[in-house]
């Protein structure tokens, strides 16, 4: 599908890249204003990742996230009420207050979970993959993970199980550069992490991450590979993350002139040059508008809902009545 | 026993930086000790801790690596057997799940499967605890996992001046010996002593002497133990209160001497109870000869049976708080 030509197309892959924007910088707002506590984890700069690659999904399918997972969450069409008031720990967030940013998930939507353990995500991936596949279904899983991800001994067992196994699973990495402060040419030796899928003889593909259409054609073909039960491919979308690690980054590991090249290859702004002959200005403007809106009215909501209850605690550690 | 401080050989600093001194001191002392971990170079480590290290000691010695726990650890015990003292550090507590392989089936047993022939002299640096916001997987206290281990050496320092002195102490030990810092303590200051001064492994110090209770807590329970402690001498109830500071080896007869003279315990952990290592401390107590003298069952308080939450309500209501050390200890003396 061409996301620049077709307009709903067009406008929808707009909308969901500002809604995680907004969403975004309004939760960073919240943090420095000490309105929202524990720490965060933002993907400015990343939106087109999620965005492209969600859009080549179906109801049904399954995603793995991880620490940096709003816009994850978002892209498969979560409700941002309940996203922010997960984030203000209220009894209607998503994991009633208990997760908060790292846990963040719409099970709904087929959201498995955000992680807050780094590769957490990709065995589990294969996991649902492999249950999709012993019910003889269609759905896929992708699993979202960073670069720092693909150093971890939990994200090569997961890899080879989804290709031996021919599993339904689409691995799509974020390289956003670093993991935390190392960067990803001192912690790899190979120049595109793709490579590293044929050490597990699966497709191994590298893109554009802040181009949602590279990113959608790259995300659609190995969807469709994994439908027709060809097994996992490995989609590697270069990205670049605008804000720090987390609270606690100091940017010591990188330069204000790196920081700021990639800010100038902006996904939205970029995107909305491509569109510019296919939505005209006062839409492209409502996509902007409305993201903000819904963002403010998911404020507005979760702030006045109940906070998070302590009573019932440990009721909540075990499934089933049977405590 | 309780550690002695010159205190004309002392300063104030925060646990992080005492613990970033002693680093750097056994570094400047011994040309094996390296460190290695994720971001402990130019960020200087998630906490902080290792700061400016990398610029004193380059980045050979101070050594950035991916975020493969499993790996890290591992290249610790293989260099540590080949002569070296690597230093790990692990982002937080909860990442040593990742790592556990290393730890627990390699570090721990190598010296006796060898029959002695081999040592692992190194150290594992992480924190652990709650407090923080950071929810399920970045909260846990997990020292019983460790205590579990025989050929593991735990430490808990509840204390800046303890957080160097025990590492100090740690490095020189010629086995594996696993240091759970807590993220609350790191900005909390205290009097640290200028020299390279050891705190020794199996000792456990009585921060607070009184006839009616004796109170043990680990980690960062021991300044909340000390804090009710204070609030129930105003309420004519005086507390003893111990701090093990190195499960394995444990110093258990200071323990047993200070409930025999006061017939109550109230053991304090920040961990789930079921399971926790104030359970071992509970059994070393009763299999004792303060058995006799207790006046009272001894009494555990703990975290709750649960993962960490998010909330900061909830993750407060999780984890024993001053006040809940108040109730339970005078609720022990009152009635019994
Ligand atoms: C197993 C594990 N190790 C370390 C961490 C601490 N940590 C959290 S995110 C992160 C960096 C992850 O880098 P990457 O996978 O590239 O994702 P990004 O943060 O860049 O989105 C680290 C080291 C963790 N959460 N889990
Ligand atoms: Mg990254």
């Amino acid at each position: 599908m061409d996301l620049t030509k077709d307009a709903a197309a067009a406008r929808e892959t707009l909308r969901t890249m500002w809604t995680i924007r907004r969403f975004e910088e309004a939760v960073d707002d919240l943090f420095a204003r000490g309105l929202m506590h524990g720490t965060m984890h933002l993907s400015i700069g990343q939106e087109a990742v999620p965005a492209g690659a969600c859009l080549a999904l179906r109801e049904g399918d399954y995603i793995t996230s991880t620490h940096r997972g709003h816009g994850h969450c978002i892209a498969r069409g979560a409700e941002l009420d309940a996203m922010m008031a997960e984030l203000l720990a209220k009894e209607t967030g998503y994991c009633r207050g208990r997760g908060g940013s790292m846990h963040i998930a719409d099970v709904a939507t087929g959201n498995l979970g955000a992680n807050g353990i780094v590769a957490g995500g990709v065995p589990i991936a294969a996991g649902a993959g492999l249950a999709v596949k012993l019910r003889g279904g269609e759905q896929v899983v992708v699993s979202f993970f960073g670069d720092g991800a693909v150093n971890e001994g939990a994200w090569h067992e997961g890899v080879n199980l989804a290709a031996i196994w021919d599993l339904p699973v689409v691995f799509v990495c974020e390289n956003n550069h670093y993991g935390m402060s190392m960067s990803v040419g001192r912690a790899f030796k190979v120049q595109r992490l793709a490579e590293r899928a044929a050490a597990y003889g699966i497709p191994g593909v590298t893109v554009d991450g802040n181009d949602p259409q590279a990113v959608h054609d790259a995300v659609s073909d190995a969807v469709h590979r994994a439908r027709a039960g060809q097994g996992p491919t490995l989609v590697e979308a270069v990205t670049y993350r605008w804000k720090g690690h987390s609270k606690s980054d100091k940017n010591l590991y990188r330069t204000r002139e790196e920081i700021e090249s990639w800010r100038e290859q902006d996904p939205i702004a970029r995107f909305e040059r491509a569109v510019a002959g296919t939505l005209s200005e006062v839409d492209i403007a409502a996509c902007r508008d409305e993201a903000r809106d819904r963002v403010r009215e998911a404020i507005r909501t979760a702030s006045a809902a109940p906070d998070a209850r302590a009573d019932s605690l440990t009721d909540a550690v075990y499934a089933g009545s049977d405590r | 026993m309780t550690a002695v401080l010159d205190a004309t050989n002392t300063r104030t600093l925060t646990y992080a930086e005492a613990v970033r001194e002693a680093l750097g001191q056994a570094m400047e002392a011994d040309e094996r000790v390296f460190l290695l971990g994720e971001d402990v170079g130019t960020y200087g480590g998630a906490f902080g801790v290792t700061g400016d290290l990398v610029h004193r000691f380059g980045e050979e010695r101070v050594r950035d690596t991916p975020i493969s726990e499993l790996g890290i650890v591992g290249a610790a015990v293989g260099a540590a057997l080949a002569g070296m003292r690597p230093i790990v550090e692990i982002q937080f507590s909860d990442f040593t799940a990742q790592a556990m392989d290393q730890i627990v089936n390699q570090a721990a047993k190598i010296h006796f499967m060898l029959g002695g022939a081999a040592t692992v002299p190194m150290v594992l640096r992480t924190p652990g605890g709650s407090g923080t916001g950071a929810a399920a997987q970045h909260s846990q206290s997990l020292e019983a996992w460790f205590a579990h281990v025989p050929g593991l050496k735990v430490v808990m320092p509840a204390t800046p001046a303890d957080a160097k002195g025990l590492l100090l102490a740690a490095i020189d030990d010629p086995n594996p010996v696993i240091v759970l810092e807590h993220k609350l303590l790191y900005k909390q200051s205290g009097p640290v002593p200028d020299g390279a001064e050891r705190v020794r492994l199996g000792e456990t110090a009585v921060r607070r002497t009184g006839g009616d209770v004796t109170i043990v807590a680990t980690g960062v329970m021991v300044s909340r133990a000390l804090e009710a402690a204070e609030t129930l001498a105003s309420q004519g109830i005086q507390a003893s209160v111990l701090d093990p500071r190195t499960l394995r080896p444990l110093d258990d007869q200071t323990i047993v001497d200070s409930v025999t003279a006061t017939g109550r315990a109230l053991l304090v952990q920040e961990a789930p109870k079921t399971g926790g290592f104030m359970a071992e401390i509970a059994a070393r107590i009763v299999e004792s000869s303060a058995f006799g003298h207790l006046r009272a069952p001894v009494a555990r308080l703990c975290g709750l049976d649960v993962p960490i939450p998010y909330a900061p309500q909830l993750e407060r209501a999780a984890v024993p708080q001053v006040e809940d050390i108040v109730r339970e200890a005078s609720e022990l003396v009152n009635r019994w």
